[in-house]
């Protein structure tokens, strides 16, 4: 019950970001609490909420996350979603839905899906929930359209990027099952 | 003048042909003033015996009428025209219209099925449909989520209803399909979501099912004779679908079957493609993967196969081997031949004799295309036939995680499923083609049912070094295995080409142009722009002594996907400026047909 007033919440704050629209979007800093890095925790980096984000180090290296994300994203997303998290003729470019959609909507949607089915809209985004290739890199993903959001990696492939920690690598065997 | 012309080039046509096809559909085709099915002819040629809009009046042409399909999406394949009636499909919900052409297009009836829009995100990329088939008075329809329909041609009632596959484990259909004889030829998608592809003939009068044949696995199931059906004029052996996978990785490995369907009457064989095998992720499934990226050459009672030519084995890249196979009778040194011609998305040109199988021709028909130095071509080699691969492009032997760079083309391959026409007056292919690159990243990937099975990252990118667009449409010679000429295309060309009797060729662009050019020079004679982008295919028919040109406009399929946004400049590291364009910025979402015709 209270997921659910959560959630609408949520969606409350989505709505209001979008009718600002593009220049609302442009506004966001770095500064913001949603995107600032608070604290890094075995190579994953965290706000001060506890919700999984990007980093980028005064060398340019992009996180682990981040680049794994380009790769996960690349692999299951794009194939709707257009590249570089850019959308498509049909499909809602994802950077800017990384920014707008809180992280447990976010984690909600791909989990679960949704659907948008009238007489305008065949819009179907489908429930990853069993899909290893997915769960075990959804805050990859998250933090990867994050970073594009922010503009603060280019399109195309990060070119310097983290070293993957030890715990990433475990958590990743872990998830995927090897 | 017409019927001379008929005698002379339709290999559809000859006599002997008319006891073995479907004698309906037969008939139908024979007559130029229709558009009886999605392929022209069942050679593929798309030529048109009409004349009435030429190379010296096609810079009138008008807009005679529009039509809203009431669907926005990705809008493949084309109407069809049978007596006064034309076919409109759209894509997902599957809506078919039947227009009274005798009454300012009127809708006779609509058809609308129930599909589960679950079938949406399954389906690879976006929800497009090839069209619909027609044959002893049924409309087939096959819709997403696999359902084959036959419909009363004249009322829209179904006669009968038959599932071809199963959405839940990422089985969809995009294609069309093709009625030979007394049964009707489907095939299935779902290369990206680990499905086993396969051919499945149904039986016009009931839908009960005749046979199918899988693209791998035991030759029961394939039906192949391991004696009599031969690759490159040598028996394939027993267990060929099975015997160059590792362990069980063909129960899952692609191969499926969404492109389009030819038949030869006379030889009475139906030609094919089978797709990529799955995953993207070549470590994962080392050997040959027999039979993915193959031609297929099959008996359409009992669908065993004659022949087999497995063009690009143990892919690397996703270079599915579906894009039609165009049937053509020519000379080759001096002596007749029964050619089939095919561009596949790996780049080359293939001509083979469609009776054996024997390779004839294989050559770029981009010159951007880089991964493969040539096929082998001598009977005598032991590599016979297969394609030299370049150690720099090849992702298997870069390995699982490492990024290859420059490959030419890029998965979509130089060309996808919008279909080549032919015109037995020039000799020529008129192409319409990709002009794009990518790096490509394989790394591991897990199997779920019904999810998708990747395992590659790619980016895309327009070919280096070249005139920077996306695309261009060529006209091929397919016996000197060499490019006429090419017109450079800013998107990449994603519609069906017509040829006319006219000496015309027409092809949409992304942009959402009709273009009409020279059969003979390129010349570009008119162009005019329609709502919404053009994947379709370009049809024509005549009506009360009229002749029309039909196109579908609606963008989306891939093509929407990768380029709405536009594509990443492949020359940003070395400090060139400027990007590329973004579909984006020239079109929207639409779903019309827009008929065109001279004025009065």
């Amino acid at each position: 019950m209270s997921r659910q007033g959560f959630t609408v919440l949520a969606i409350a704050a989505a709505g209001l970001m979008t009718a600002q629209g593009a220049l609302a979007e442009d506004k966001i800093s770095l500064d913001d609490p949603n995107i600032a890095v608070s604290y890094e925790e075995g190579g994953r980096y965290y706000t001060e909420d506890d919700v999984p984000t990007f980093n980028i180090s005064d060398a340019g290296e992009v996180d682990w996350l981040t680049f794994s994300g380009f790769r996960r994203y690349h692999s299951e997303c794009h194939v709707c979603h257009g590249p570089d998290g850019e959308g498509s003729t049909y499909a809602p470019a994802l950077k800017k839905s990384a920014l707008t959609l809180d992280y447990y909507d976010f984690v909600d949607v791909a989990t679960n899906g949704r659907q948008r089915v009238d007489a305008a809209d065949n819009s179907v985004m489908p429930a990853f929930g069993t899909n290893a290739n997915v769960m075990c890199y959804l805050d990859d993903i998250y933090v990867y359209l994050k970073a594009r959001g922010m503009e603060a990696v280019p399109r195309g492939r990060p070119a310097k990027k983290e070293a993957k920690s030890d715990e990433i690598r475990d958590a990743e065997n872990a998830c995927m099952g090897s | 003048m017409r019927t001379l012309r008929l005698l002379t080039s339709g290999l559809a046509l000859s006599a002997a042909s008319v006891a073995y096809a479907n004698d309906d559909l037969t008939t139908q085709i024979a007559n130029p003033a229709q558009w009886a099915i999605q392929t022209g002819d069942y050679a593929n040629q798309r030529f048109s015996q009409l004349d009435q809009i030429n190379a010296e009046n096609v810079g009138d042409l008008q807009v005679a009428w529009t039509f809203s399909t009431g669907v926005l999406r990705g809008h493949e394949g084309s109407p069809l025209v049978v007596g006064d009636t034309m076919y409109v499909h759209t894509p997902f919900p599957n809506i078919v219209y039947a227009l009274d052409l005798a009454n300012e297009g009127k809708i006779k009836w609509k058809y609308e099925p129930k599909q589960d829009p679950d079938v949406i995100p399954v389906m690879c990329c976006d929800t497009v449909n090839r069209g619909v088939a027609y044959a002893d008075g049924k409309i087939f329809l096959h819709q997403a989520d696999t359902t084959v329909v036959a419909l009363d041609a004249n009322t829209g009632e179904v006669a009968w209803s038959v599932k071809n596959g199963d959405p839940a484990i990422g089985e969809t259909n995009t294609a069309t399909v093709m009625p030979v004889k007394d049964k009707v030829i489907v095939g299935i998608s779902g290369g990206e979501f680990g499905v086993r592809g396969s051919v499945t003939a149904y039986n016009i009068a009931d839908g009960s099912l005749a046979w199918r044949a899988y693209s791998m696995g035991p030759d029961s199931d394939i039906l192949f004779d391991p004696e009599n059906t031969t690759h490159l004029g040598q028996p394939v052996g027993a267990d060929s679908g099975t015997n160059t996978w590792e362990g069980d990785q063909w129960m899952i490995g692609g191969g499926t079957t969404w492109g389009w369907y030819s038949y030869d009457p006379e030889a009475d064989l139906i030609y094919y493609g089978s797709g990529n095998p799955s995953t993207w992720n070549p470590s994962q499934r080392p050997g040959d993967n027999r039979w993915s990226m193959t031609i297929f050459a099959r008996d359409p009672d009992d669908g065993m196969a004659k022949w087999v030519y497995q063009m690009t084995p143990h892919d690397e890249w996703d270079y599915d081997g579906i894009n039609e196979m165009i049937l053509t009778d020519q000379d080759v040194d001096g002596a007749p031949r029964k050619l089939l011609t095919h561009f596949d998305r790996n780049g080359l040109g293939y001509t083979l004799d469609r009776l054996t199988g024997e390779l004839i021709t294989a050559e770029k028909y981009d010159p951007a295309v880089n991964w493969t130095s040539g096929v082998d071509m001598d009977p005598a080699s032991p590599t016979y036939g297969r394609p030299a691969v370049l150690a720099q492009y090849s992702t298997e032997q870069n390995g699982e995680d490492v990024n290859s760079t420059g490959i030419c083309p890029a998965a979509l391959g130089s060309k996808d499923q919008q279909p080549a026409s032919y015109s037995p007056e020039t000799q020529l292919f008129y192409v319409p083609t990709n002009h794009v690159c990518m790096d490509y990243e394989p790394f591991r990937v897990s199997y779920t049912a019904g999810q998708p099975y990747v395992g590659a990252t790619l980016a895309m990118y327009p070919a280096p070094d070249s005139h920077g667009g996306m695309g261009n449409f060529i006209a091929w010679d397919n016996i000197a295995g060499e490019i006429r000429w090419s017109i450079p295309e800013q998107f990449s060309v994603w519609s069906g080409a017509l040829a006319t009797a006219g000496d015309v060729v027409f092809y949409g662009t992304l942009e959402g142009y009709l273009k009409a050019v020279s059969a003979e020079t390129g010349e570009e004679l008119y162009r005019f722009k329609t709502p919404s982008g053009i994947i379709g295919n370009v049809m024509t028919y005549e009506h009360g002594g009229k002749q029309y040109i039909g196109i579908l406009s609606g963008v989306g399929g891939w093509a929407g996907i990768g380029l709405a946004a536009g594509l990443t400049n492949p020359n940003d590291g070395l400090g060139a400026v400027g990007g590329y364009s973004a579909l984006s910025d020239y079109t929207a979402l639409g779903g019309q047909l827009t008929v065109f015709a001279l004025p009065n």
